[in-house]
This record gives structure tokens, sequence and C-alpha cells, in this order.
């Protein structure tokens, strides 16, 4: 009786002290994931409620709206974007869709917004050249799935990439719901015998690193040209077009968000709770 | 105990030559992957993860497997498990560290691995990955050897062993589990995200390394006059044809959820796997063949007539094997990378270098377990 009597309180005693534990080690981890999870499966989670209070993003979220409008209209400028962004970023050129390696480049409507049918819709839409790229999520999967921290968002809200830290798992890749990422499975310096780069037919930009091979890449939303006080280059190829129109959208001031506060825009995969930076105007 | 694994027949050491001579070649070939780029391979923008990460997945399973004998035996007194137990651990083993090969294998920068210890990100499923199957590892190595030592010793156990026994148990779950949620908790992969994957995970398992163990041991019955016992072999059928009956019962729901629900994005991987989509059918055949196997096998494990013919057996386990291997270290990684998030179909076929890695893990992992396997036999002959 006395043997039982003594197993109990020692179970009762274990248990106890795991129950004291438990919540708070529960809390802590919650509360570490409060950011990471906001947005639920809901779309674009606005403050509705209270419970969705501590979500509210503080700071920049630098964002892109893409006018497919003007895309349509003016033929060519898709192009211009992507020659642009790739020039200033120094993408290397495989020539082969296994190796490709892009930062914004250009897809049908019903291939960029995944879910939504171009099914008996009108022949502008079908042909309209959609610009795709990194969505800088205000809740990316990519920075939550990568396991060094080599992908993480920056102070202005851009999803930057560490080329220096990153192991090339190659588990953001599986994690992006908009296939934004690239991974370098060949040398991006490797050279001719003459010393000619070989996947830089029109050379590189000295301002702009290149990569080397086993990392993975994307769309940094030109950071560093930011920080210099220019735009993004992919909005600056669009001239005065007002093709893309860069800015903070957490700044109810900023002509962003007065573009989106009066022009009926999408984003692509809203469903995924990702919470995309970057809108269209179809 | 060691130099029990250096005492061996003609056949003995012509088997580690063979291996040696896989894993030589396949060491070539990883040589010049790591002079080259992961571009040797076939995965691509759109098929980012190949046969590396797939054959990691199944064999985190096969390690899991093991505690199907660890439980019998330590929780429920199973005694008829006890000269099994310690092959289902040292099974384990092997294939964790088959597993952390192929995930070097699969690194872009295999020499920053430990970023992933220098920067923790408990956020990442892989920071959980690593830390479970390393003290996997580190569980089985302690208990495996502890035991068998004693036993070889002549001595009972230590008490304390006991303790990290326990452990090791719901531990083996948790490898299988993180490892299902490396891939159900991602957003975009329709394929991937259901919450009966680590079930699902767990009794391809089951099935898979208890039928990986029974097939050895029916080997070494063989090759090493090494018996596991007729009531050990059946207890081993029984658990292989329940966790078989589990996992196609788990297939079978998700069939009908992607089927009946007709969600496109629940249907379209299937299609791909099963049917073809849009005249990209590359694994339709494997797929097929897996399941058409896999469900023989597993009413052939119901019928004592098959589990107790002793030639029928050893078809049966590589039977279901194969089945578990094509269904999970092939089709289930790469189906989910179909269709792309933009809707685009792109196939994947592995490269000879490829193959070549694989086979050298495959045998580097044989190697291991044909001398953990030495030593245990060599302990046991002493004894008789």
């Amino acid at each position: 009786m006395d043997v039982k009597r003594r197993k109990f309180l020692k179970i009762a005693g274990i248990s106890a002290i795991a129950g004291i534990g438990a919540p708070t080690a529960f809390s802590t981890l919650l509360k570490g994931e409060v950011n990471a999870s906001s947005g639920g499966g809901h779309g674009e989670a606005t403050e509705k409620s209270d419970a969705h209070a501590e979500e509210k993003v503080v700071g920049k979220q630098y964002g892109l709206v893409i006018n497919t409008k003007k895309f349509g209209q003016i033929a060519g400028l898709a192009e211009k974007c992507t020659a642009a962004c790739h020039a200033e970023h120094n993408v290397p050129d495989y020539g082969n869709p296994k190796d490709e390696i892009k930062w914004i480049w250009t897809e049908s409507y019903n291939h960029a917004f995944q879910g939504k049918s171009d099914h008996k819709k009108n022949d502008a839409l079908k042909n309209l050249p959609i610009l795709v790229t990194c969505n800088h999520c205000a809740n990316p999967p990519c920075v939550k799935a990568c396991p060094t921290k080599a992908t993480f968002k920056n102070k202005d809200g851009i999803v930057m990439m560490d080329y220096h830290r990153c192991i090339g798992c190659r588990f953001c890749m599986a994690a992006c719901p908009y296939g934004a990422r690239s991974f370098n499975w060949k040398n991006p310096r490797e050279t001719y015998a003459n010393g000619e780069m070989k996947f830089y037919p029109n050379g590189i930009n000295k301002e702009f690193p290149t990569r080397m091979r086993g990392v993975v890449e994307k769309c940094n939303l030109c950071a560093k040209r930011i920080a210099d006080g220019k735009l993004p280059s992919c909005v600056e190829a669009c001239g005065d077009t007002k093709g893309i129109i860069f800015g903070d959208i957490n700044d109810p001031n900023s002509e962003i968000s007065q573009v989106l506060k009066n022009t009926f825009t999408i984003q692509r995969n809203p469903t995924t709770g990702t919470r995309p930076s970057v809108f269209y105007i179809i | 105990m060691l130099e029990k694994a250096l005492q061996g027949k003609h056949a003995y050491w012509g088997w580690i030559l063979f291996l040696l001579g896989v894993i030589s070649i396949g060491g070539i070939f990883y040589v010049f992957q790591y002079f080259n780029g992961l571009g040797v391979t076939g995965m691509s923008r759109d098929v980012s993860w190949g046969l590396y990460i797939s054959q990691f997945t199944f064999l985190v399973g096969v390690a899991a497997g093991g505690v199907m004998l660890v439980l019998p035996y330590y929780v429920h007194d199973f005694k008829e498990f006890g000269k099994i137990t310690i092959l289902g651990e040292f099974m384990a083993i092997a294939a964790i560290c088959m597993c952390l090969m192929f995930i070097i294998a699969d690194l872009g920068q295999p020499l920053r691995a430990l970023n992933v210890l220098l920067h923790p990100t408990p956020s990442s499923m892989l920071f959980w990955d690593m830390i479970v199957l390393n003290g996997y590892l580190f569980l089985n190595v302690l208990v495996g050897w502890v035991v068998l030592h004693s036993h070889y010793k002549d001595a009972p156990a230590p008490k304390w062993i006991k303790i990290f026994i326990w452990i090791s148990i719901p531990w083996a779950i948790s490898i299988h589990t993180v490892t299902a949620m490396l891939y159900c908790g991602l957003p975009g992969r329709h394929f991937w995200l259901t919450a009966i994957l680590a079930p699902r995970f767990l009794a391809s398992a089951f099935a898979a390394g208890p039928a990986l163990l029974l097939l050895v041991a029916l080997i070494m019955k063989k090759v090493a006059n090494f018996d596991a016992g007729e009531k050990a072999i059946q207890k081993l059928t029984t658990i292989i044809a329940y966790a078989a009956i589990l996992n196609f019962f788990f297939v079978g729901l998700e069939f009908f959820v992607a089927y009946y629900s007709e969600l496109p994005g629940h249907t379209h991987t299937f299609d791909y796997l099963f049917f073809g989509s849009h005249g990209y059918d590359n694994l339709v055949g494997p797929m097929r063949f897996s399941a058409f196997i896999g469900i023989v096998a597993t009413i052939m494990f119901l019928i004592p007539k098959c589990k107790q013919n002793t030639t029928l057996l050893p078809i049966m386990c590589i039977m279901i094997f194969l089945s578990l291997l094509i269904d999970k270290g092939l089709g289930f990684v790469l189906g989910g990378f179909v269709p792309n998030p933009l809707g685009a179909i792109v196939e994947y076929y592995p490269t000879i270098p490829e193959l070549g890695i694989v086979a050298a893990i495959w045998a580097a992992g044989a190697l291991i377990l044909t001398i953990l396997y030495k030593i245990v036999l060599s302990v046991e002959a002493n004894k008789a």
C-alpha cells in the first residue's frame, strides 16, 4: 500500500511540475510565433478585431502596384523591366529552363493568378503580360522555413537573402507559393579560357555582387538602390508610364497607399495567408 | 566488441569489398558534384528537390520502424523479440546515417551545414528535424551498444539505460512526425498540405522498416545461421500487415478527399502521379506498380498460408518495401512539385552522377548495417 502511495505522490509531483512549466513554455512559443502566423487562412488579415490588434504591422512595408493595363498597352515594357533588373543584379543567363534564374518575369493571367480562371474571360485578359516577382510578403513562408535565417525581412519589409549564409537546402523554394526563388545550380562566375564570363554575355554590373553556386537568390526590391535614394530598377525602367508604382504601403500618405485606396487591385494567392506586398491593377 | 567486425569468412569480406566498391564509385561522383555544383543532378528551378531528399524522407521512416520492435519488447515484455530488437536499433542507426548523408549530398553549400547550429532558427522545421534525427541517432547508438555490451559481458543491462529506451520510443515517432512537418506546413503545396501526412508517414514506416528487418533476418538465417525464431517472425508479419493496411487506408482517404471534392489543387498531383496530366506521365508507371505490389503484398500478409511459406515471405517483404520506397521515396516528394506554383508541369529525371551518389549512400548504409549485425552475430555465436 505504502509503496503505491509513494509512487502516486512521485507521479503527481512530476505532473505538477510539468503542469507549471508547460503553459509558460507554451505561451512563450506562441508569442514568438504571433508575427509569423498572422494572417491565418483569411488572406488580408486586416485589424478587424482586438485579437488581431497585436499583429498590426509596425514600420515600413515597401511594395509595388503593377498596372497590368499599361503593360498590355505598351508592347515590350514588361521585357524592359526584366532586362533592367537582371542587368542591375547580375542575374546569369544559362540559356536553359532547368538552370534558369529569374527575379522578375512575365506570365499569363491564369498562371500568375492561381485559382483565378481565364475561362470565358475577355481576349485582352488572356494576352495580358503579368509581371511576377517576389511578393515581399508581410508573413513570408520562406523566412519561416529557412533554417539559418539566411533569408529574412529587413526593416523596410523587404525579404532579403544573405548569400554568404545560405546553405543551399532549398527549403525556401519549396515554401514559396509564388515560385519566386531561383537556385544557382551552376557556378555563375564560370569563365571561358580567355577569362570572359560564360553566363554574362553583356558583362557585369560592378555595383552589385555576382553570386556563387549553391545558393538561392531572388528579387530584393532593389534594397541597395533604395538605400541610395533611387527607385527600384523595374520601376525606373517604366519611366513616366506609371506601369509600376513603388512605395511604403504602411504609410497612408504615400503615393502607393493612395493608389491602393482609390483603385481596385488584386494580389497573387492571397488565400495562402502570406499577405503579399505586390498588388495588381487588372 | 568492434574487433568482431574484422573476423569473417570470404563471403563476408567479398560483400564488404563490393560495398566499398560501390561507395568508391559514388564517392567519385560526389567529388564531381562537389566541384561542379548541383547542376549535375536532374533537379531544376521547378523540381528543386529530387532523389536525395525523397530517399531521405523514406529512410527516416525505416529508422522510425525500429520502434516496432523496441516497443513490444521493452514495454510489453514480448520476450520473443529479445534476439532481434537489437537488430531494429542497429537498423535505425544505419538508416539515420543514410539520412544525414542524403541531406549533406543535397546541400548547395555543404561546408556551411553547421550554420544550422550557428544560427538556430526554431521557426524552421529543418532545424527541428536536425535535432530529432541526431538525437535519435545518439539514443540508438547508446542503447544498442550498452545493451549488447552487457550481453557480451554476461551482465544484466544497467538500470539507467531503461530511461533512454523509454525516451527512444516517443522519439522514434517524433522523427517521422517532424519529417512530415517539413512538408505539411507549406501553404503553397496542396499535395503536401494534409494533416494526415504524419500518420500516413508513420504507418508506411511501420510497414517498410519491419519488412526490411524481416528480410534481413531471413537472409541471415540462410547465410549466417541466425534464427530470429518463428514466433518473432510471425509477430513481425502481423505488424507489417496492420501497418500496411493503415497506410493504404490513409492513401485511400487522400484519394477520396481529392476526387470527391474535385478541388483542382487536390486532384492535380494525383492525376499527374497515377493517370498523367497534360501528357506528362513519367511517374505513372512506377506509382501504379507501387500501388499494385503494395496491395497484393498486404493481402498476402493477411493469408496464413503465405505468411508461413518460407519462399514467399521474403518476396512479400521485398514487395512491401519496394512499394513504399516508390510511394514515399519517389512519388511523394516529386509529386509535390507538380504543378509548380505557376501551374506549369516540369518533370524530373535523375542523372547518372545523381544515381551514383544515391547508390553509394545505400551501399554506405548497407556497410554500416553489415558491420553492426556482424558484431551482433559474433556476440550471439559466442554464447552458443
